[in-house]
């Protein structure tokens, strides 16, 4: 649980005021109310992109995109883990040298001159993000690398690269699966290691790396349902490449309106990319969240927000006895198991096989006789 | 009851029933894959059977980059200038060359060759070749050494390839500014075509496959990728016509070809493969005629084995390349240098962003048109229904060898003849066939001296005609084997010797096609007909000259003039036989000079095989 009390407001002065009506009263309380949205402490963000070669610089301008924004918004480099998987900004093919541009006519960089990678090229792999995640890291591993978050942490994971129906590849030539994201995922909520969770993942069929989470508080978002591609935008003929996803490139255009003190929430998200420009249909699930989406603010997770309000009244709170916003208890094994069910379509056999099978029938009883079935009857 | 529960093959009566409906049915069975195998072949080149091209490296992607070549005239002039140089020279201007490419930034090499071909070379008139190379390095700026791109144009003796030099220098000159070179890229200058380059690669790679003389190179790229040969004669094109066939038909992978086709199209460029333009009325007669003009064009050419452009020689090494020439025909529209630039800047710079060679493309293929291709899945059964007539014919031969044994004992008397022939019987046509064809292999280019002596002909004449002897003189071997021969020849014996025959065929074919599918389909055309029908017992007369018209020789003769028929330059018999015989120089010499194997094939198993088959006609 959670406490309120005085002692948690520093900056209140417990003193006589002049105005002591009930109704003066209860507006602090709903602005104090109002003041304690969300239970988190401190921002995290882990944004990997997990595909290399020159023709896949758009996966690396994604998620500098969104490393841009989140540093933008005041996420400290301390607190992100950004995973790159090639090097697009110094390859040799790129003809504008320590740029990775994500708007074509190279109108924005989102290189920067302040980008700090901590996991690139060939550390990129599955094993290294699955112990980002859980903080299973040897002892050497030096701070930068860890995902240092503890129970009040809010999480941002972004993944993006070349996927599939229930896996993302890794760099060419490994995979993870979404029961294994599921499981890390589990890992971190046994171990308290976060408050909150949001997963963005902008792959072709997407949707599927978030089919099988059962873990409290997670909320995700796909680029586009199993089945579904998801496409590349922006093709730009100076650099010889497509420079950004759809979905990640109407994503900065959202993000790059969003500053520390809007008050966008999460259903403003769920629309960023309708089908109509995306072509795939991005999706989301909340179900395993506590809060109501509409009352989850963008900075809650893509901003390092610290709210201080100094106020000269003293505001009486009194300790909160509901249970509205308990954590839940971890779901039973068995819906776990049987969370999601698996649908074995029957097909009625091909006719190929029921020619084969035929065919040896008959060449069976052609070269044995008819008159030997009575042996098999 | 017992025989009831035998198996098919092993019930001597059921057994007797196959045997006899093969035997009864061989023919028509023969006929009929043989038209099938052909009905096949034309079947190819209509345009629903085939499939469109596409680009399969994900690497290369589509043709989503900025052509900015702006150099087009400068080029010309450059070009003007080569020309004047060379012409005051004689031979290639290599001083001017190696100062122009340093002016241009690159690191410049040369690499002098000489060889001595085997008789001179009335084509191109040469006989003591000897040569400078000059080549020139663009470093990648950024990346390591690793990895090359080459772009070649030949310093042709009289008039042609100016313009291609041309370009090539003005290229070299603004790819120097662009800094997104991921592989070193090397610009070539060869003299005397096809031999300055197989002295330039064999120099490179460390080999010498063809013993001839060459200075080490000096200055070294990583492993080629690609390589790209430009042969321009004209400072206006009409159409760009792509040339894909190597040595020994080996063809560079499709990708390379697709490439070509949608920058073409980026520029709008017309483009042609084997000189023809596409028709977009497949459903005419017209239109599918030229389709199967160019595939059979691309046939022709793939099986003669020669490389038809300076391209040819990188496929050996796996490096893919093709060729570009440059055609100024009687059209309106016509292209100008700088977007000829353009186009190759554009593949240039596709080709460096590849990460491995080119693999996830066909490269075993034929082209009915520039976007249109048949791939090895589907070409193949037209040369596997020629194939199953000889193995049917085996088949039918082992039956009746099993048959005729039994034949005998019930037939009059007990006979004194062994019912197996001798091994000896067999194996002195096959011996003394081989023999022959060893000579026609070797005593050509060695008896060329003694020739000239003895005869008013020049020496490439004496080698063609001293091949053309041997050949005509292995028609009378079968009269004279009979003279080493101990015993008569039994029925049995020239059944054995077609069954070993018609399956040293049936091998030597399949592995034939495997390699150069056009060539195994052309031979097997010719071949496999007289291999079925050919016993001692049909009519002697009729079946020798079918035989002669039918021999590898008179279906080389039958290439020539379909090969200039096709492309639209008959010839009358005269000139036809000359250019037979020109042709058969030629083959020589790129068996020396290259490497190339189609004339040894010829020579020492082709032929072979058919004097046996010759052999068992007159047998006595």
């Amino acid at each position: 649980g959670w406490k309120r009390g005085s002692s948690f407001l520093p900056g209140i002065d417990v003193t006589d005021t002049k105005l002591s009506t009930s109704a003066f009263l209860l507006l602090h309380q709903a602005r104090a109310e109002r003041f304690f949205r969300s239970d988190h402490t401190n921002n995290w963000a882990v944004l990997v992109c997990t595909s290399r070669f020159w023709f896949n610089y758009r996966h690396v301008a994604n998620t500098l995109s969104v490393y841009r924004s989140v540093k933008r918004l005041g996420i400290p480099d301390s607190h992100i883990v950004l995973m790159l998987a090639d090097d697009m900004a110094c390859n040799h093919r790129n003809p504008k040298p320590a740029t990775v541009f994500s708007h074509k006519n190279m109108e924005l960089n989102v290189y920067g001159d302040d980008v700090e990678v901590d996991y690139r090229g060939y550390e990129v792999t599955v094993e290294n993000f699955l112990r980002v995640l859980t903080g299973r890291l040897p002892p050497s591993t030096p701070r930068s690398k860890r995902l240092l978050s503890d129970d009040h942490s809010n999480i941002l994971i972004y993944l993006t690269g070349h996927g599939g129906n229930g896996f993302l590849k890794f760099q060419d030539s490994e995979e993870i699966s979404n029961v294994e994201l599921a499981d890390a995922f589990e890992q971190m909520w046994q171990k308290r290691r976060y408050n909150e969770l949001l997963f963005i993942i902008d792959t072709c069929q997407g949707a599927s790396m978030y089919e099988r989470f059962y873990s409290p508080n997670l909320m995700a978002l796909a680029s586009s349902q199993v089945g579904e591609d998801s496409l590349s935008h922006q093709p730009d003929l100076a650099i010889g490449v497509h420079l950004m996803d759809r979905y990640t490139f109407y994503l900065l255009e959202f993000l790059e309106d969003i500053h520390p003190a809007s008050q966008a929430n999460m259903n403003d998200l769920f629309k960023v990319c309708p089908k109509s420009q995306c072509v795939s249909t991005p999706g989301h699930r909340t179900d395993l969240f506590q809060r109501d989406p509409g009352s989850v603010l963008i900075t809650d997770f893509f901003g390092s927000v610290r709210k201080v309000e100094i106020t000269m009244e003293t505001i009486n709170l009194t300790p909160h006895t509901e249970t509205a916003l308990a954590y839940v208890d971890q779901l039973p094994v068995a819906q776990i198991i049987h969370q999601k069910p698996k649908q074995k379509d029957w097909h009625p056999p091909d006719g190929f096989i029921l020619g084969l099978w035929t065919l040896i029938l008959l060449v069976f009883f052609r070269t044995y006789g008819i008159k030997h079935l009575k042996h098999i009857f | 009851m017992f025989q009831d529960r035998m198996g098919l093959l092993s019930d001597p009566n059921r057994r007797r029933a196959l045997t006899n409906l093969l035997t009864r049915l061989n023919t028509p069975i023969c006929v009929l894959c043989y038209l099938a195998g052909v009905a096949w072949f034309m079947g190819l080149a209509f345009e629903p059977f085939t499939l469109r091209t596409y680009m399969s490296e994900n690497a290369m992607g589509s043709t989503m980059v900025e052509e900015r070549f702006p150099a087009g005239e400068r080029a010309l002039v450059t070009a003007r200038e080569f020309g004047a140089h060379k012409r005051k020279s004689g031979a290639m201007p290599v001083d001017w060359l190696v100062k122009t490419m340093q002016s241009r930034g690159l690191e410049v090499y040369t690499q002098s060759f000489s060889r001595r071909l085997p008789f001179p070379d009335e084509n191109k008139e040469r006989y003591m070749v000897r040569g400078t190379n000059v080549y020139g390095i663009l470093r990648a700026p950024r990346a390591p050494r690793t990895e090359a791109l080459v772009l070649s144009a030949p310093c042709s003796p009289d008039n042609s390839n100016n313009q291609a030099v041309g370009l090539l220098l003005g290229l070299a000159q603004y790819f120097r500014s662009q800094i997104y070179w991921a592989k070193d890229i090397i610009f070539l200058v060869n003299e005397h075509d096809l031999i300055g380059m197989q002295a330039w690669l064999e120099a490179y790679h460390h080999t010498n496959i063809t013993g001839m003389d060459w200075a080490p190179l000096h200055g070294r790229g990583g492993s080629i990728q690609a390589a790209l040969s430009l042969e321009l004669s004209s400072d206006v094109v009409t159409s760009l016509d792509l040339v894909l066939e190597g040595l020994n038909g080996q063809l560079p992978n499709l990708d390379l070809a697709n490439l070509f086709y949608t920058f073409c199209q980026k520029q709008d460029i017309l483009c042609t493969i084997q000189e023809k333009l596409q028709r977009s009325d497949w459903d005419s007669v017209s239109g599918y005629s030229q389709a199967v003009q160019t595939m059979a064009l691309m046939v022709l050419k793939q099986a003669s084995g020669r490389p038809w452009g300076d391209h040819g020689l990188f496929l050996r090494y796996h490096i893919e390349s093709a060729t570009i020439r440059g055609i100024n025909s009687f059209r309106q529209y016509k292209t100008d240098t700088t977007t000829v630039g353009r186009l190759l800047e554009g593949m240039f710079r596709k080709l460096n962003n590849l990460l491995e060679r080119l693999h996830q493309s066909y490269f075993f293929y034929l082209l009915p048109s520039l976007s249109r291709f048949v791939s090895i899945g589907y070409y193949m059964p037209a040369f596997g229904f020629l194939a199953v007539i000889l193995l049917l014919r085996a088949l039918d031969l082992w039956v009746q060898l099993g048959a005729l044994p039994s034949v005998t004992e019930d037939g009059v008397g007990v006979t004194d003849q062994s019912s197996s022939p001798s091994l000896v019987s067999i194996l002195t046509p096959v011996v003394i066939s081989h023999l022959t064809g060893a000579a026609l292999y070797t005593l050509p280019v060695l008896s060329q001296e003694l020739a000239v002596q003895h005869f008013p002909v020049s020496e490439t004449e004496a080698v063609v005609l001293t091949a053309i002897a041997i050949y005509t003189a292995g028609l009378a071997l079968p009269h004279n084997t009979h003279r080493f021969m101990l015993a008569e020849g039994t029925e049995q014996g020239w059944r054995v010797l077609k069954l070993v025959a018609v399956l040293y065929l049936a091998v030597l074919l399949s592995c034939t096609a495997l390699i150069n599918f056009s060539l195994g389909f052309i031979l097997a055309l010719t071949l496999v007909p007289v291999a079925a029908f050919v016993t001692p017992h049909v009519p002697k007369v009729l079946s020798a000259v079918v035989m002669v018209l039918l021999a590898p020789g008179c279906t080389l003769l039958y290439c020539v003039f379909a090969f200039q028929e096709l492309q639209e330059a008959p010839v009358s018999l005269i000139d036809g036989w000359m250019l037979f015989l020109s042709v058969i120089s030629q083959g020589m010499l790129d068996h020396a000079l290259y490497g190339s194997l189609v004339y040894p094939l010829l020579a020492l198993f082709i032929y072979p095989c058919w004097l046996i088959l010759w052999n068992i006609l007159f047998w006595k």
